[in-house]
């Protein structure tokens, strides 16, 4: 049973990292319908941030509190700042292009960030500083669930909170939900649409920051490659749950992540990715559009 | 032209790359060492490139409105397109089309070895992009796991060969065969499925057949691959490393030849007619009387067939598979030769897979910014000619006044 609730936590922690970067998808593809292929190298970048700045402030001499904050402000500030100008000038422009077009843009754009990163910095494994200490009162648990996977799941469950209150009840989500509805019809009511589209750049970057620099600590490595493999699971997730639904996304990734966690356990860790992409199949033959993904009825 | 407005905006943007890329490309940290490497030259660079490269983009759009103005003010006539014209008039596209023709019958000879090996393998993404091409360009079903095809023609001849000792000519067709039982293995599942749904779909399929290959050892040799596959045989004449490339040179013309001959025909009959139908419009297509079904189906098996051929012939060309050449990156190029060469444009296809393979290849003196320059490529052809480089010409059919019926 303990082997079982230990899966079960790591298959949690998991799940909510693929959130933090489905939400990001989903939002992008809810408004402009595009898969945003470069998401995963914005968390990447934001991860690379985090180790570049907590390692400048750790030889500075910083306390650990004001590291932890200044590292996370550092990654969601420079990963938004690559969210927003990737949108500027690789899918701004194509708004009006053909479908197919953004698609390539954005496989080019994940293409150049991977290489740019890896020119920049280095193709090496960095190790990553482990930011979380261990907190006694987390001992008597430390079998079941360690205090890192303890952080992931309270940051996520907060970051969702916040994302849900500024979806539901500012004017900014307001309108970000007028503009996916219908985006002429936003603009007819006198939306910003480009800044609504950067604004949500912009927020799906800074969670997608929050997300790297949160498993690079877990995890304590990271490299230019980590976004891509990332990025492909976040994306099935958000398409699990319905793309375009944010709750879906959350849900989608936590039956993802608990899925891979269990196959891992019990079966065997090379076979993780094959499970986690059947169970995408599978899901998609009995619902076409996603677990909680509406059916679109098209008009004639 | 710049006016002292385009030069203070420049240099905010020049001062956003500078911030945006800061961390990354000023700083560099050694966590183990605690040692931090200043890099400021790398933020001059930054901040010129940025500078002048948003000058550049100004003064072209600017160039560029101002020809469109002059345009419609009628004062300077719309060049007819060069482009348009070399592809409809006989006059001029037979002697291209001879010049080109004579030029790759001759390459070989013209060539060393090396060149001729490389165009070996942008003639494979030739037909591989005009195999993908019916799938995505024609009948419209992205799909973003067609690499996964590829294996299946290249593990089969590995395999079969291994086992059963069959050679080249035997598994060409069996390969493509293959595939395409594939293809039609992935297509039922994800009939129902739509546009970027279906993109997942067949991406997760590429990642699940890599991942057995990777990790099944008692079927595959797992990530060590197999070697020692056999290349072509001509007649049964033991032939030369050099001469054997020469050879598969040759065989590679005469399958883009013949691929390019059927994947013409295909298109302007029935069934490709479906396919564009399909494409354009599901639902009409259906009230048209089509079966939706078949008409997948067969979009799915042939574009998979032509990919298990290209598929045995990677085995004979490097005489050695294993599942690293298969990943999602070779998806993604293959894919980007379509959408690139303009979708559903045979012409563009081909001149957009030479222009991909071959740019890496002779970009290798700079193997290091090669993989960058190709992404910055695809961002930057994409942003100036979204529709490709050479536009799908359909056969329109146009009504002339004067051309009415006389006895109406």
């Amino acid at each position: 049973m303990d082997y079982f609730t230990e899966l079960f936590f790591s298959g949690l922690t998991r799940g909510s990292i693929y959130a933090l970067i489905a939400l990001g998808y989903t939002m992008v593809y809810g408004i402009i319908g595009l898969i945003n292929f470069a998401h995963g190298e914005i968390y990447m970048i934001g991860a690379f941030t985090a180790l570049i700045t907590s390692t400048i402030l750790n030889i500075y001499g910083f306390p650990l509190p004001a590291i932890i904050i200044l590292t996370i402000l550092a990654s969601a500030v420079w990963a938004s700042a690559y969210g927003y100008t990737v949108e500027k000038l690789a899918y701004q422009p194509l708004r009006n292009a053909p479908r197919l077009s953004p698609l390539i843009s954005a496989i080019g754009m994940s293409i150049f960030l991977q290489n740019y990163v890896l020119l920049a910095q280095t193709s090496d494994f960095l190790p990553f500083p482990a930011l979380i200490p261990d907190f006694k009162f987390m001992e008597p648990y430390a079998g079941i669930i360690g205090t890192s996977d303890m952080i992931i799941l309270v940051t996520t469950a907060v970051v969702m909170l916040l994302l849900t209150w500024l979806i539901k009840f500012t004017r900014t989500g307001k309108a970000m939900r007028a503009t996916a509805q219908d985006q002429k019809m936003a603009m007819l009511v006198g939306i910003n649409v480009d800044r609504v589209i950067s604004i949500t750049f912009i927020i799906g970057s800074a969670l997608a920051a929050i997300g790297g620099l949160l498993i690079a600590s877990h995890i304590g490595q990271i490299n230019f490659y980590i976004g891509f493999i990332a990025g492909i699971k976040a994306f099935t997730a958000a398409v699990l749950g319905g793309i375009g639904s944010i709750p879906g996304a959350v849900l989608g990734s936590f039956i993802l992540g608990l899925t891979e966690s269990f196959a891992t356990g019990y079966v065997s860790s090379d076979y993780e990715d094959v499970f986690a992409f059947s169970l995408l199949v599978l899901i998609l033959i009995f619902r076409p559009s996603g677990l909680l993904g509406r059916a679109t009825i098209e008009k004639v | 032209m710049i006016s002292w407005k385009d030069i203070y905006k420049g240099l905010l943007v020049s001062l956003w790359f500078v911030f945006l890329t800061f961390p990354l490309m000023v700083v560099k940290v050694n966590p183990i060492d605690k040692t931090i490497l200043w890099r400021w030259s790398n933020m001059y660079w930054v901040a010129a490139g940025s500078f002048l490269c948003y000058l550049a983009m100004q003064i072209y759009t600017a160039r560029k409105l101002a020809r469109q103005e002059r345009i419609k003010q009628g004062l300077i006539k719309e060049k007819p397109k060069m482009q348009l014209k070399l592809l409809t008039d006989p006059k001029l596209y037979l002697p291209s089309l001879a010049v080109v023709g004579l030029f790759f019958l001759a390459f070989p000879w013209l060539f060393s070895t090396y060149q001729t090996n490389i165009m070996i393998t942008a003639l494979m993404y030739v037909v591989l992009g005009l195999g993908l091409n019916i799938v995505v360009g024609v009948a419209g079903l992205l799909d973003l796991g067609y690499v996964a095809f590829y294996a299946v023609g290249a593990y089969s001849y590995a395999l079969l060969h291994l086992h059963f000792g069959l050679g080249f000519w035997e598994v060409l067709p069996i390969g493509g065969l293959l595939a395409a039982c594939f293809g039609i293995l992935l297509g039922f599942p994800v009939l129902r499925l739509r546009g970027d749904y279906l993109a997942i779909v067949t991406l997760g399929f590429g990642e699940i057949i890599r991942l057995i290959l990777e990790n099944w050892n008692e079927f595959s040799h797992g990530p060590s691959g197999i070697s020692n596959i056999p290349r072509p045989g001509f007649f049964g004449i033991h032939l030369s490393l050099e001469q054997s490339i020469i050879y598969l040179y040759y065989l590679m013309i005469l399958m883009v030849i013949f691929t390019i001959f059927v994947v013409n025909r295909l298109q302007n009959s029935r069934i490709g007619r479906a396919w564009f139908a399909l494409r354009e419009d599901e639902i009409a297509c259906q009230a048209m009387g089509i079966d939706k079904t078949r008409t997948k189906l067969t979009a799915f098996a042939l574009g998979a067939f032509w990919a298990g051929m290209v598929g045995v012939i990677f085995a004979a060309k490097t005489t050695f598979v294993n599942p690293a050449s298969f990943t999602f990156l070779e998806s993604a190029i293959i894919l980007c030769i379509v959408v690139l060469g303009g979708m559903g444009s045979i012409v563009g296809v081909i001149i957009a897979a030479l222009i991909l393979i071959l740019l890496p290849e002779y970009l290798r003196a700079f193997s290091d910014y090669r993989m960058l320059v190709f992404g910055a490529v695809l961002v930057i052809m994409m942003v100036f000619r979204p529709q490709g480089i050479v536009a799908n010409i359909r056969r329109t059919y146009t009504v002339h006044k004067n051309m009415a019926p006389k006895n109406s």
